[in-house]
């Protein structure tokens, strides 16, 4: 990381006009002074340049497929045959569409279910984690192994669980004499959607709470100090100091874990294909059925696009829940 | 072209001359010979794309047959394998962008979704139909679509069959497996009442819930007519879902559940008594290392599904195309390559590698050894002969595919016989679904 050698076009190319200041015979510096030098002294266009590769980046693999996306949701694009654009036909056939509009419902009811007892369990982890134990870094480790375990691998162990005829929980609670039938975890629609929200909430819990801790270890222990000398209880010190102080932190991990689980597919394709009776069917999931094997491209991608209005209601929701950070440390707003 | 139609007319006299004999045997041989011109281009290499891998004897009797064909021609082939359900969107892209592998061996109705961009292969098929004893309709259903033209070369399918514990059948109190659909429900009945089930896939299964269309099929319901008109929601429909709903009765607890792995797992763990596979399960039992399983090869039969009241069969299984893309430098290799594999000194030993997997095209291989070699391969061997595309009786092509693979029957067969709907609403909803793909 040496700063040195930053510059050697610039000595390469002789005296910079800047650089020489008052000295004499500056013109013909400045008249040798090609595009590369005046690009090089030039704050706006190295930051150009230098952003460069990550806009490429940007543009060939997110802005183009998403450009793509949007426009085949407009076409009537099948797969091995490009569309002709039909205008908002795919939506209106979705909008109509009695699995479409489950799997909208699904999708919502997975999201929000998943998210709240994420953000609970997490949020509780996180206190708990907070607080000085031994082997701390030992315990934050093992908190993260779900979320480090392959999301189709942790899948295929959550198949075997709940399954129909091999299922240990069933195993577990027939031997105990609790059930005298195995639970059909995944057989029956309500007993699906809960177990795959399960599966889901183990899942993204340690995302949440590493998180969470990290925001916990920026609040500044003498806050908590003072409210205790004036006899805060334990409630008031959360709900006064640990709650408000973590409001962006909450934000913004809220946030990214709404989009992880809008946008979850992994996990229901393993588990459940999208059934029984499509009543685990995700957005994503249809569409990827609609459109890869289905080869109904079009259909798929507005499906897939139908999922952007919401997905950009929760980036919002993160934004302006950043805002709150300006009055938190005394701002105006 | 005349000269071309002249010499079609000429083999399907041959082929029919051949057809006309008994089946099973050996035709066409003697009067009219076909014959094979065709020289490869010069320097000519292959991509081949193939579905794997069900059974790993497949793999190794087609590799073995790669590899002698490019000693006795010099041209090097290069063979990818991917997941059967993944080789649809690849295909697809090859087709879509021009280019890619040579040859791709798909799956049902792929071939009828871009039958513009795949090189006609009359000349193949036809020498093929007429040197081994013809096609099987269902074949050229799927490969010969406007009664003309061939857009691939048909490659068999992978037969599911009724498989099942002659044990617990007969305990059951049945000496062999009921031909009709009466019987069945009768047996499934009786099996259950023994406490040892049976059951079939009713999730999103791509490929075991295929047994959801044999019944309907079965009752004479069927999903579109002859125009592409959507049909399903019929009397046949409703009479085919009653009677899934006395059969759902008789189930294991779970099938809505199933994928397709489920079965298996639930069949070698002596939790069911029947359900609908490919000969996969006897495969692995035989081949298994665990005493138990092995022994239990010895139990296990199989059975072609039963015939209900429309007298026929009606059996949905999973079919394999081979087509070749117009955008390939190679197409008289290409055709060589497929012609060379489909010859009885590769295809036979082929089929035996398999261990009964792949059911023939051909009716000419019908006598090859392995559906006698062991008793119990014998059911898969009609698979091809009596499938029913999916898209029964319409035309083949996105609609189908897409109906197919948005599970339009498995969910209503799902709905109406677990008792989330009544069989008119689930027939209903089927109608609605499917006339999406089929606009009407």
């Amino acid at each position: 990381m040496e700063q040195q050698p930053a510059q050697p076009g610039v000595a390469a190319g002789g005296p910079t006009g800047t650089a020489a200041g008052p000295q004499p015979a500056p013109r013909p510096a400045r008249k040798r002074e090609s595009w590369l030098e005046r690009l090089q002294n030039s704050h706006n266009g190295l930051g150009l340049v230098f952003m460069l590769p990550t806009g490429v980046l940007l543009l060939l693999f997110l802005s183009y497929p998403l450009g793509l996306g949007v426009w085949l949701g407009f076409t009537d694009a099948k797969i091995g045959r490009s569309g002709v654009f039909v205008g908002l036909e795919n939506y209106i056939f979705l909008a109509g569409d009695s699995v479409a509009q489950l799997a909208l419902f699904n999708t919502m009811f997975y999201t929000i279910v998943a998210s709240i007892l994420k953000f609970m369990l997490g949020l509780w982890l996180a206190l708990l984690l907070n607080r000085s134990v031994r082997n701390t870094t030992f315990l934050r480790a093992v908190v993260l192994l779900p979320w480090i375990v392959p999301t189709a691998l942790s899948a295929i162990a959550f198949w075997w669980i709940y399954d129909a005829q091999f299922s240990i929980i069933s195993w577990v609670l027939t031997e105990l004499g609790f059930i005298d039938r195995y639970v059909d975890f995944l057989g029956d629609p309500w007993n699906a959607r809960f177990s795959t929200i399960a599966a889901n909430v183990w899942r993204g819990i340690p995302f949440v709470a590493i998180s969470l801790l990290a925001g916990l270890q920026t609040i500044s222990p003498a806050l908590y100090e003072a409210a205790a000398i004036d006899g805060a209880t334990p409630w008031q010190r959360f709900w006064h100091i640990t709650l408000p102080l973590l409001t962006p932190i909450i934000a913004v991990v809220m946030t990214f874990s709404v989009l992880f689980t809008f946008t979850d597919f992994q996990l229901i394709y393993v588990l459940t294909r999208g059934g029984p009776l499509n009543a685990t069917h995700l957005m994503a999931t249809l569409s990827f059925q609609r459109a890869i094997s289905g080869g109904a491209l079009g259909e798929g991608a507005a499906l897939a696009i139908a999922m952007v209005p919401f997905l950009l209601a929760a980036i919002l929701f993160s934004y302006f829940g950043l805002q709150r950070r300006a009055w938190q440390q005394g701002g105006d707003k | 072209m005349e000269k071309e139609s002249s010499r079609r007319t000429l083999l399907k006299a041959g082929s029919a001359l051949g057809a006309g004999g008994l089946l099973g045997v050996p035709v066409a041989q003697a009067q009219n010979k076909p014959v094979w011109n065709n020289k490869p281009e010069k320097d000519a290499k292959l991509r081949v794309l193939r579905w794997s891998r069900f059974v790993q004897g497949d793999i190794d009797a087609y590799m073995a047959n790669v590899k002698k064909f490019t000693e006795k021609t010099g041209i090097e082939v290069r063979v990818d394998n991917e997941g059967w359900e993944d080789v649809r969107p690849k295909a697809a892209v090859a087709a879509n962008v021009g280019s890619g592998p040579d040859i791709v061996l798909s799956t049902n109705d792929d071939a009828n979704m871009y039958p513009d961009k795949l090189l006609v292969v009359n000349d193949l098929c036809e020498y093929l139909g007429a040197k081994y004893g013809g096609w099987y309709p269902s074949v050229e259903a799927y490969l010969r679509p406007d009664g003309k033209n061939w857009i691939g070369v048909g490659l068999g399918s992978a037969g599911a069959m009724m498989v099942y514990r002659g044990s617990q059948v007969k305990a059951a109190g049945f000496d062999s497996f009921p031909k009709d659909t009466a019987g069945f429900l009768k047996m499934m009945k009786a099996l259950k009442e023994k406490g040892t089930p049976g059951g079939m896939a009713l999730g999103n299964a791509t490929g075991d819930s295929g047994w959801t269309h044999w019944m309907i099929w079965a009752f004479g319901g069927q999903l579109v007519d002859k125009n592409n008109k959507v049909v399903i929601d019929s009397p046949e429909t409703i009479k085919a879902l009653e009677f899934g709903r006395e059969l759902y009765g008789t189930f294991v607890p779970g099938t809505l559940s199933w994928l397709d792995p489920n079965n298996n797992k639930a069949f070698l763990d002596d939790q069911v008594s029947v359900t609908n596979n490919g000969i996969s399960i006897y495969y692995a039992a035989k081949n298994s290392k665990d005493p138990k399983i092995k022994a239990m090869a010895e139990d296990i039969q199989h059975a072609a599904f039963p015939i209900g009241p429309v007298g026929v069969p009606t059996e949905y299984h999973l079919f394999f195309n081979q087509m070749i893309f117009k955008y390939t430098k190679y197409p008289k290799a290409a055709k060589e390559f497929l012609r060379f594999m489909m010859e009885e000194e590769q295809f036979g030993d082929w089929l035996k590698g398999g261990g009964g997997y792949v059911s023939q095209p051909l009716k000419y291989y019908e006598k090859n050894s392995i559906w006698t070699s062991d008793p119990k391969h014998m059911p898969y061997r009609d698979a091809t002969k009596n499938l029913r595309p999916a898209g029964y009786a319409g035309k083949l092509g996105y609609a189908s595919a897409g109906a197919l693979s948005d599970f339009i029957v498995a969910n209503m067969v799902a709905e109406a016989i677990s008792g989330s709907k009544s069989p008119k609403e689930a027939a209903e909803r089927a109608q609605k679904r499917a006339e999406r793909y089929y606009k009407v």
